[in-house]
């Protein structure tokens, strides 16, 4: 029932909250939200609330990249965000959603694992990138993922001793990200592609795509749902994408 | 403007197009899309009158109205039976279908149990999913003994043959009891295990070699001489 | 940094060889395998059947479940046997890629299952598992509205190319893998994933020379399906 309300709205031009098409929600991210973590944000699009927190840990780098460090993307779907999600391991939806920001960071070379070795092949530093939703209303991929290029920004390394973590002890050096690749979630209702969809467009949605940018290049794609895009469409959300790049880069730039 | 594009009786597959225009107009196994009829299925292509319509080849048991069917009960319940015709949803036995009279609060597993079988037919179906069968006719009933097995419910009419004349040949040739269910699964019961066994191989042969030429013949020798080396 | 030549010979635009056979597994209710180059994908369709337990069914549509797997020695370091979040990812969209062309209203209450394994394993593995599926659930009979054909193109250094072998989705100076999967009629993108670095014009060449890729596998696809059946006319 529901659905199909919001699919008439959509075939006459206008969305529950009248946004445009190609409009986000407003956006705002705060960081330093969790003492104890090495870099932590709160990053919300609307009413979806996301935090972000990132830990280290000294680990062994792959065999085939000896001079690397890397990252683990974790997203719990806990049901305190929402009245669909349950007690459990990471489902699908979770396992998903990590992905989808992992690829957007590890692509787009934001942060150089080279950076992070310690000693060729045998020490190297892996973040961990937990993602906690607090309340889900719709485009919890985009507001992941920009809660956690905003935790990463912040992030200092922690302190080392004898190759071992020391707990709880910061140092001042920061993580410098290489580059804020931005990531786009369209869904498509009937025929039309919307930006930022809320939870009752995702609903009435046949197919999603989200589309990680930076400086016009594209380093992530996921579709989703069970419709398909044509060609032109696909071309037309990439257009959006890159045109909105710039105005997400400043919420990310102002967030220290 | 309307033609037809695929020709009766070849094989299509899903997505490919049978006609074109709005004179012809799609039957089971087809669907229209703008002015184009197409295939949803694996199978053949059948023209009757201004329908296009494609037999599946392949694929579950889909219940038809009469159809004669070998099933097993899997459920009891208030006033009627599940059975499990092997498509996707059970069937239904219903009380008032059945020759001997229930009373009202008997217990229904007292007269057909968990796992029992038996010969019903179909008589209605609704969307595929309420499927209604009857145990009053002739020749339904609960079977005891002999053998089920199994065979791809499209190849039942090669079984069957030409008026039943396949089928008749190999009830003659290994004297066995055999009753074919249009859902696939076939009794068949004989005076002794080694004619069972002949039927058997024999049937499974056929499912096997469906498509071949000169199929009757080549059953009716192994009937005859036996088969050889398995099949 | 350009890059010439292809390892084995191929041009850019050319697959690897494609065979495709239906039919593999007689328990399923269809089944089929796919091969291109050195990776096999082989998928069996269970259903439409009950679905138990019962919260799990949906009363409007038949639930689509879809389960990829490769087989520990499928790969040249063994991958410990279960699941992993690839895996589980791959699974969601496989099913999803599929879902578009299946009219799964016609079903309510019941679960089609798509088992796909990955016996050999030189890149492509998704996209070989779902050409394999496609051709499994039409073996199966359930209904459907088209094909779907699957293909992964890409950036191998500065080259647009399609069918990236393990040694170029590995290429040391920077790759870009891109499964696509498309429908046969309506050319409808129904998987699309991407890791790399691509501007727009690249992505949409790519996008372009994935369509005669999948045009190329439809039609293998579409004479295993055929094969099976070959003189069955007297039914």
């Amino acid at each position: 029932m529901d659905n199909e309300y919001i699919i008439s709205l959509v075939e006459q031009g206008k969305r529950l909250d009248g946004r445009k098409f190609d409009q986000h929600r407003e956006i705002s991210v705060e960081t330093h939200i969790s003492k104890n973590s090495e870099g932590s944000a709160r990053c919300k699009i609307g009413d979806t609330e996301v935090l972000v927190g990132v830990k280290m840990d000294v680990g062994t780098p792959y065999h085939d990249s000896p001079d690397e460090g890397s990252i683990v993307v974790t997203t719990e779907l806990s049901p305190i965000a929402s009245p669909d999600f349950e007690l459990g391991p990471p489902g699908v939806e979770a396992t998903e959603i990590a992905r989808i920001v992992d690829r957007g960071i590890r692509e787009s070379k934001a942060v150089d694992f080279k950076k992070l070795c310690i000693t060729s092949g045998e020490k190297c530093w892996i973040f961990f990138i937990d993602i906690y939703p607090i309340n889900d209303d719709g485009n919890l991929i985009d507001a992941s993922a920009l809660g956690a290029l905003a935790a990463l920004k912040n992030t200092r390394f922690a302190k080392l001793e004898n190759n071992k973590v020391v707990f709880g002890d910061f140092t001042d050096k920061k993580v410098e990200l290489e580059k804020t690749p931005i990531t786009f979630t369209f869904v498509k209702i009937k025929n039309s592609i919307l930006l930022d969809p809320h939870t009752r467009e995702e609903k009435a949605a046949g197919a999603r795509l989200s589309v990680a940018v930076h400086n016009g290049k594209i380093h992530a794609m996921q579709k989703g749902g069970d419709k398909g895009f044509t060609e032109s469409e696909i071309e037309m959300m990439i257009d959006i994408a890159i045109k909105k790049e710039k105005d997400l880069k400043k919420v990310i730039e102002k967030a220290k | 403007m309307s033609k037809l594009i695929a020709e009766e009786r070849t094989i299509v597959v899903p997505g490919e197009k049978l006609a074109t225009g709005m004179e012809y107009l799609p039957g089971n196994g087809a669907f229209r899309e703008g002015d184009d009829i197409y295939s949803c299925q694996l199978g053949l292509v059948n023209v009757s009158g201004r329908f296009v319509k494609v037999i599946p080849l392949t694929g579950k048991y889909n219940p038809r109205e009469g159809d004669i069917i070998i099933g097993k009960i899997s459920d009891v319940s208030f006033g009627m039976w599940f059975v499990n015709i092997g498509c996707a949803y059970l069937a239904c036995l219903n009380v008032r279908e059945v020759p001997e009279f229930i009373d009202k609060g008997a217990d229904l597993s007292n007269y057909y149990d968990f796992n029992e079988v038996i010969i019903a037919q179909v008589i209605k179906v609704v969307r595929s999913k309420d499927i209604n069968l009857t145990l009053k006719g002739q020749g339904l009933r609960k079977i005891n003994g002999g053998k089920i097995i199994e065979v791809t419910p499209s190849k039942v009419p090669r079984i069957i043959g030409k008026q039943g004349s396949m089928i008749s040949m190999i009830k003659e040739h290994t004297k066995c009891n055999i009753v074919v269910g249009q859902n696939g699964n076939i009794w068949i019961k004989g005076d002794n295990v080694e004619n069972e066994v002949k039927a058997t191989e024999v049937i499974l042969k056929i499912e096997n070699e469906s498509h071949t030429h000169g199929l009757t013949d080549t059953i009716k020798k192994a009937l005859e001489e036996g088969i050889e080396n398995g099949l | 940094m350009a890059y010439s030549k292809r390892k084995d010979g191929r041009k850019f635009d050319e697959l690897r060889k494609i065979s495709a056979q239906v039919g593999i597994i007689k328990r399923a209710d269809g089944s089929a395998m796919f091969q291109i180059g050195d990776t096999i994908a082989i998928a069996a369709v269970y259903g439409p059947r009950e679905l138990h337990p019962r919260f799990l069914q949906n009363p409007e549509k038949a639930v689509l479940r879809c389960n990829y797997d490769m087989a520990s020695f499928s790969v040249t370091e063994r991958k410990k046997p279960g699941p992993s979040r690839r895996s589980v990812e791959i699974s969601l969209v496989t099913e999803k890629a599929l879902a578009s062309v299946l009219d799964l209203e016609l079903f309510p209450n019941t679960v089609i299952d798509v088992f796909i394994q990955i016996i050999q394993a030189n890149a492509g593995t998704r996209c070989a598992g779902i050409s394999a599926a496609a051709m499994a659930l039409a073996h199966a009979g359930i209904p459907m509205r088209d094909m779907v054909a699957a293909v992964s193109v890409g950036k191998v250094g500065d080259k647009i190319v399609i069918d990236l072998d393990k040694h170029e989705e590995d290429f040391e100076e920077g790759a870009t893998d891109i499964p696509i999967a498309l429908t046969a009629r309506n050319k409808e993108v129904t998987l699309l994933q991407l890791d790399g670095e691509v501007t727009k014009d690249e992505l949409m060449q790519a996008i372009k020379l994935a369509r005669k890729g999948c045009e190329e596998i439809h039609s293998v696809q579409v004479q295993a399906l055929k094969e099976v059946y070959k003189e069955d006319k007297d039914g």
